[in-house]
């Protein structure tokens, strides 16, 4: 019997992000209404691998997902060995649309999780007229931070291994155990510092809370879906991010945590698909 | 729950395995009740219910008898299914030097959560 070979296809593209020349990696599968896919801070485009796969998904959208700079396969900028690596809601919002003018993407829909979901927010309001729609995945306006980011990266403590174990608990309790450790295995990948440069975003450079209020959903519907087990992006913080937004919908996914897409993938399908089937029925 | 912890860990060879690195004494509070855990190159070398007069810790773990109990379920409900949830929500307080818990925190936070496996296998 021949070996399965998955249908996803992983390539490199050259972009020029903050002036400089970044070498940036993704992968993709499928055809159809382009799908772009932000990952989870201190992790990569991994965290996609089920939708890549899924064909319900795939038959109607092309899913894409690539590493930001400093993550996964993308090698972080020359010069990176003397900085500290933090990243901007600007540096993210022209990570993000530079790649997708790059790929020629026509309104794709950006599904975000974390402060991937957190940026959709920030897209949605500046740049919607160029999207299709976002999908907010954990996604909240602001949240209260939980710990101190300062044990993330210093020589006492090995940083992969608490980066894992402080975001364990965000799994949520029902999560198959494969998929767990998968979803913990990027976390104890991340390159020395970057979440926590990551979460510079997250926790202070990011405060919309002024500004989603702002948000047109009907040249960008918004859809936001929060897992019961987060305590990071809590049910609450969602609902009260969607309340703010005109037209947005929210729904707290039961029995998932804060990597819906990648800690329990058939329990997310049930939640992403019937979302997806609307986007593309609205599109139609 | 908590003087069961010997048992639960010292027999776990990949959870021993883990904690290797870490001799220390830290303290767990359920409620009123203090237990005094002494760890040995990641074996539970004792645990004493308190209080005992003038015996350090390194750092300290608080939660009232619900946070714990609900904590020790075998599939915990959200909010209480780890141990920063608790603290996210006020149900839990850690103090001290917390540079030993974090080196360490996937080992402690699995021992913590192992008497859940007690009520998995009742």
């Amino acid at each position: 019997m021949a070996a399965r070979i998955e249908p996803i296809a992983g390539r490199y593209v050259h972009l020029t992000l903050g002036g400089r020349p970044c070498r940036v990696y993704f992968e993709e599968a499928g055809r159809g209404i382009p799908l772009l896919c932000l990952h989870t801070a201190g992790s990569d485009g991994r965290q996609f691998r089920h939708l890549m796969n899924d064909a319900a998904v795939t038959d109607h959208f092309r899913v894409i997902a690539f590493d930001l700079p400093w993550h996964g396969k993308s090698t972080p900028p020359i010069g990176w060995e003397n900085e500290e690596y933090r990243l901007t809601t600007a540096a993210y919002v022209e990570a993000v649309m530079t790649f997708s003018r790059a790929l020629g993407l026509d309104r794709p829909v950006v599904m975000g999780c974390s402060m991937g979901g957190r940026i959709v927010l920030e897209l949605a309001a500046s740049h919607g007229r160029e999207l299709g729609a976002v999908i907010g995945l954990e996604a909240a306006d602001h949240q209260t931070p939980w710990y101190d980011t300062e044990w993330l990266h210093r020589p006492d403590v090995h940083g992969g291994e608490v980066c894992a174990a402080l975001v364990s608990g965000l799994v949520g309790a029902p999560a198959p155990e494969e998929h767990r450790w998968e979803t913990l295995w990027g976390y104890m990948q991340s390159g020395p510092g970057v979440f926590k440069g990551d979460l510079y975003f997250y926790r202070v450079d990011s405060d919309f809370r002024d500004r989603v209020a702002g948000i047109d959903t009907r040249a960008c519907p918004v859809h936001l879906l929060t897992g019961s087990y987060d305590f990071s992006c809590t049910p609450e913080d969602t609902l009260r991010t969607a309340a703010k937004i005109n037209g947005a919908e929210a729904q707290i996914m039961d029995g998932l945590g804060h990597f819906p897409m990648c800690e329990d993938p058939e329990r997310f399908r049930e939640y992403i698909l019937p979302v997806l089937d609307k986007i593309r029925a609205a599109r139609a | 729950m908590i003087d069961r912890l010997p048992g639960l860990v010292n027999g776990d060879e990949a959870l021993v395995r883990r904690g290797r690195f870490l001799t220390c004494d830290f303290l767990v509070e359920v409620g009123d009740v203090a237990y005094h855990v002494s760890v040995e190159q990641g074996r539970i070398a004792s645990v004493t219910l308190g209080p005992a007069l003038m015996r350090p810790w390194r750092f300290a773990i608080r939660a009232t008898d619900e946070a714990w109990r609900e904590f020790w379920q075998p599939v915990p409900r959200a909010g209480y299914h780890d141990l920063f949830a608790l603290t996210r929500f006020g149900r839990a307080r850690i103090e001290g030097d917390l540079q030993p818990l974090m080196a360490n925190l996937r080992y402690i936070k699995d021992v913590l959560a192992a008497p859940r496996r007690l009520a998995r296998s009742a």
